[in-house]
């Protein structure tokens, strides 16, 4: 029974912080950039600095009308919000705040999550191709090759730091990790995270969404709730990337100072921050420079990550 | 590459910079709006002043302002005396969905009785409310702030001047008796 209980507690967890966390993600990137554009941001909702914002969006969504359009391919198009969403809940499930606070502890957790996040933009694939229409298969069709390129980049980052620490799982990652290994790791850490908001399609990475040139990407005829599903999904995505960021790269849950998952917390949204600032400071990359940044510069650079840690590694161990 | 990345570090300090600051955003329906002197917001009438000499309505470039009047006599005030005519105001209308804010009218009216007002708040869900009548055109007038003083260092105003000139010649001697 307190197996059973256990299991109940960490699922119940795990969907509260799937609930909130990139809902505080969306609040965060709402005021933070309306303060660096010199505005103020959502200021009714819910009475302080509109905090309930997203709520009220949410209601507002719940409350369209839900079209499918007439030509698009009607099974695929309804599911892909779902088929984008609940990868990053099953991600978040496996990524630990501290050792022990887990939703469930995998021994190959890195590559359970990596696994689980490519499949999230599968769904914005889906979505392009069934929409029958050109500006939604475009904006898919950018999404795929933007997965394509950048996956490499993520996945060789990432099994950087599994080399250095000698194991795949997350929490097993996350005890290995040194303060040096900042300065060590940060190439990897520079791929990873560069190739993770690529991933998310967020600017300055967003050409498959180019709301000036292909109106709204895959999201095109997209309406209501599967709508809001496909935006709920990009915040989730910045919390699985900005929790693996931290995890992997600057040391989850070790801080000065007493270690414990509220350091985790902290740096996941510090991260998550960048992520809002860099959208806010930067301008959309071009297709072809898309593609130039991630096979010119982040996979050599991954490339040569790689072999660094490899050597570093041998001359511990030796 | 190496022209870009300082660029991209300059964005991100500038968009923090403008986060360390307070925003300028003024909440209007909360915090009534700071307005310039001579605000163009609304045009208030002094009835009294309307001599219903028709400047602003011919003025007006989209023909906004409807003016209605008639003429009444005045009985002579003195024995033997010549009636007078005056005319009355009777309609004075200011159609705010066509007027452009041009404040021609004003400008034309030779007896200051046309003002601007800074008010701006009379929105109405019928197009037709707009137009407003003497009444209402009336009712800016406490709105209406009282003229910027002018710079130390101007000109006089020329009615000032006019008041100040000495007569033109001395007061003729009285007539020897």
């Amino acid at each position: 029974m307190p197996e059973v209980l256990d299991t109940v507690v960490r699922v119940v967890a795990v969907l509260a912080a799937f609930l909130v966390l990139p809902l505080a993600v969306g609040q965060a990137e709402h005021k933070v950039m309306a303060h660096m554009q010199g505005r103020l941001g959502p200021m009714y909702a819910g009475g302080f600095h509109g905090w309930a914002q997203l709520v009220a969006d949410g209601v507002k969504f719940v409350q369209k009308e839900d079209v499918t359009p007439a030509a698009a391919d009607g099974r695929v198009f309804r599911l892909a919000p779902g088929v984008a969403l609940v990868p990053y809940l099953v991600a978040m499930a496996a990524i630990p705040l501290a050792p022990g606070v887990v939703g469930a502890d995998l021994d190959a957790g890195l590559l359970f999550v990596l696994a689980a996040s490519a499949v999230a933009v599968l769904g914005t694939l889906m979505a392009g191709w069934s929409s029958a229409n050109k500006y939604a298969l475009l904006g898919g069709l950018r999404t795929a090759a933007q997965l394509l390129s950048y996956e490499l980049p993520v996945v060789l980052g990432a099994s950087s730091v599994a080399m250095a620490a000698g194991t795949l799982s997350l929490t097993g990652i996350g005890e290995a990790w040194r303060p040096w290994w900042m300065v060590w790791q940060l190439p990897a850490l520079v791929c990873f995270f560069v190739g993770g908001v690529a991933e998310l399609a967020r600017p300055p990475f967003d050409m498959p969404v180019a709301d000036s040139e292909i109106v709204f990407g895959p999201y095109t005829e997209y309406t209501g709730l599967r709508f809001a599903f496909f935006l709920l999904s990009e915040y989730a995505g910045i919390v699985v990337l900005a929790a693996m960021t931290t995890v992997l790269f600057l040391g989850g849950w070790h801080g000065p100072g007493p270690d414990g998952a509220w350091w985790m917390l902290l740096k996941t949204a510090l991260v998550s921050v960048l992520v809002i600032w860099v959208r806010v400071a930067w301008p959309r990359l071009r297709e072809d420079q898309l593609q130039t940044l991630a096979w010119k510069v982040l996979v050599p650079l991954a490339l040569v990550q790689l072999v660094l840690t490899a050597v570093v590694a041998v001359g511990i161990a030796s | 590459m190496s022209s870009i990345v300082p660029g991209l570090l300059k964005g991100m300090a500038v968009t923090a910079k403008t986060l360390a600051h307070r925003s300028h955003t003024a909440e209007y329906p909360d915090v009534a709006p700071d307005l310039p002197p001579r605000s163009r917001g609304v045009i208030a009438l002094l009835e009294e002043n309307c001599t219903v000499c028709m400047l602003c309505a011919r003025e007006c470039p989209d023909w906004c302002i409807y003016i209605d009047s008639h003429k009444e006599t005045l009985p002579a005030t003195a024995e033997g005396g010549r009636e007078r005519t005056r005319n009355v105001l009777e309609r004075f209308d200011i159609d705010f969905s066509l007027c452009m804010y041009c404040g021609i009218c004003i400008e034309v009216c030779p007896f200051d009785a046309l003002h601007w007002s800074p008010e701006f708040e009379y929105a109405e869900l019928d197009i037709r409310d707009l137009i407003h009548d003497k009444d209402r055109l009336g009712a800016w007038m406490p709105t209406v702030p009282p003229p910027v003083a002018a710079d130390a260092s101007a000109a006089t105003p020329k009615e000032v001047a006019a008041a100040q000139k000495p007569p033109r010649r001395p007061a003729a001697p009285p007539a020897p008796a």
